[in-house]
């Protein structure tokens, strides 16, 4: 089982053919838009949504009623009819709901990228719209209480009538366990919230704004699910995010710079499950991560020393350090004196990550806060500018099925 | 460990024809899991079709010994992300057992600062006022 994870080795003879690849090159995102990031909108989130999206289109140089496609994952609570009630298209030809919740960050864009790729749509806009911070918070426990007896699903059985009712706790067992065997410390995970902390001093738009943490401060922070500290956890946003793709060709007419997409990438290997993916030979690593790096990394013809920039999926600090393994910006265990004082993921350092901030310190928009700042670092508008950047990394969640995307100038 | 909250109803599982007799099980005090008889594998969770053999036909119950090791462990520690049917700290144990699939759970009279991975231990079960039967770890000689 797992083969080609355990040997580190992935099969290309039985992968689709490259130059068959139709997204590879031919297919761009165009426009960027978001909402301000709050803990209280005060304002529903269609009404947030809508002015992502006009924003996304704006940006593009476009008009709303240019759009005639929408993708999004599940765990979203608008239907496609009142967003396009409420921006007055006249039609939509494609739409898309991938499963997967956060893995599918950056799915959705793999979407839509098939859609104009194929000639079913030509601008596609992809959003996301949440109000967890004053609304429904997917990732707190007790929310559930008041409406659900009975564990959602078959496989919720084994975690959510043991109190095992978040997030943090599930990737907890497997962030334990990767703590265990390669001798990981707190202080070394640490790191990984201390940077992007940092680069969230210098994005305006991020919510920790003005808000610096030390490493000090990070260590005496509490305990919120042993093995995770408070500032381990993302953060909880109203806001919304959209962007739109269309085709390279259709792009030069536009008015920014195309982030052309060199590969996209799904994947859900065998015994995957919602976070508590427990039943594979190995769970101290995260098997979606590489498998969804290797097809992106063969599909765009390139390897990870070639990335300039990343933005990983992390909705807890772990998640984002044990993908600098499966990614190959270091080896299998060594996350943690990889990440050690920071340096290795700041601005000038082998790979730099999540320069808005991220998950934990600009937004937690499901991901599509960080496909945007990988949009950035291409066109060369990032608050934290990485220099020159040819290639641009974004991934999905990790621990459920997952995905990513390499964006090229 | 895992004490309950008196008034506070735990979730209960969500059956379906796959999970229906682990959880049937249970509730007579026993451990089984799905095995394929044609493989001679061990399968969790179980699932309408073996996933070495593809057959639909050789899934049976095999009871388990009860004893593994527990693999890895949380504790919640905080109310902000804890499910409030429980007394604070508790913990959720992942154990691999004898047979190989790995079951989480939470823990019978074994002490927070007694939890470590590698830890012997062996399933018990608990009926709830509630009327639900639950399975925990409680530790075991090596």
């Amino acid at each position: 089982m797992l083969q080609e994870y355990v040997d580190r080795k992935y099969r290309t003879d039985n992968k689709p053919a490259v130059e068959a690849n139709l997204i590879k090159d031919k297919v761009a995102i165009v426009g960027i838009g978001q909402t301000k990031y709050t803990r209280d909108s005060g304002r529903d989130e269609l009404d947030l949504a809508c002015e992502a999206i006009k924003n996304a289109v704006d940006d593009a140089g476009l008009k709303i009623s240019d759009i005639d496609g929408f993708d999004t994952f599940i765990l979203d609570r608008l239907a496609l009819p009142m967003l396009v009630n409420s921006l007055g298209i006249s039609n939509i030809r494609f739409s898309g709901e991938v499963s997967g919740g956060g893995g599918a960050g950056c799915a959705v864009a793999m979407h839509a990228a098939a859609a104009v790729a194929t000639g079913q749509a030509n601008y596609v806009c992809c959003y996301r719209s949440l109000n967890e911070a004053s609304g429904h918070r997917y990732g707190r426990g007790d929310d559930f209480i008041e409406y659900m007896p009975v564990a959602l699903t078959p496989n919720y059985a084994y975690s959510w009538p043991l109190g095992f009712v978040t997030p943090l706790g599930w990737a907890g067992v497997w962030g334990k366990r990767w703590m265990y065997e390669f001798d990981i410390t707190r202080e070394q995970i640490g790191w990984w919230p201390v940077v992007l902390r940092e680069y969230a001093q210098n994005n305006p738009d991020s919510m920790f704004y003005g808000r610096p943490m030390t490493h000090q401060d990070y260590m005496e922070s509490p305990m919120i699910v042993d093995p995770l500290k408070l500032h381990d956890c993302c953060l909880n946003t109203d806001g919304a995010a959209a962007y739109i793709i269309t085709t390279v060709e259709r792009a030069r007419d536009l008015k920014q710079k195309p982030a052309i997409i060199a590969a996209a990438s799904e994947s859900c290997p065998v015994e995957q499950e919602i976070q508590t993916v427990y039943q594979r030979p190995i769970i101290s690593g995260l098997v979606e991560t590489w498998y969804a790096g290797q097809e992106l990394y063969r599909v765009a013809e390139c390897g990870p020393d070639d990335i300039d920039v990343a933005q990983l999926y992390d909705p807890y600090s772990i998640g984002g350090i044990i993908q600098l393994e499966e990614l190959g910006f270091c080896e299998r265990g060594e996350g943690g004196k990889f990440i050690e004082g920071g340096d290795n993921i700041r601005i000038d350092g082998k790979i730099p990550c999540n320069t808005s901030g991220g998950l934990l310190s600009e937004a937690y928009l499901h991901g599509y806060n960080l496909v945007i700042e990988g949009v950035r670092q291409i066109r060369g508008t990032s608050y934290n500018q990485v220099k020159d950047v040819e290639l641009s990394l974004v991934t999905g969640g990790p621990g459920v099925q997952s995905s990513g995307i390499i964006l090229r100038r | 460990m895992a004490e309950l909250i008196q008034g506070i109803p735990i979730m209960r599982p969500y059956m379906d024809q796959d999970n229906q007799g682990y959880w049937d099980a249970i509730k007579n005090h026993k451990l089984v899991l799905q095995h394929c008889s044609k493989c001679d594998r061990f399968i969790h969770p179980p699932r309408p079709m073996c996933p070495s053999c593809r057959s639909q036909d050789t899934l049976e119950w095999k009871e388990s010994s009860g004893k593994g090791i527990i693999y890895s462990f949380i504790m919640f520690t905080s109310p902000k992300m804890a499910y409030p049917a429980f007394e604070l700290p508790y913990a959720v144990v992942l154990v691999e057992m004898e047979e190989g699939p790995r079951i989480s759970a939470n823990t019978h009279e074994i002490e927070p600062d007694e939890l470590q991975i590698g830890l012997p231990v062996e399933a018990t079960f608990a009926d709830l006022p509630d009327g639900q039967t639950v399975l925990w770890f409680k530790k075991r000689e090596a």
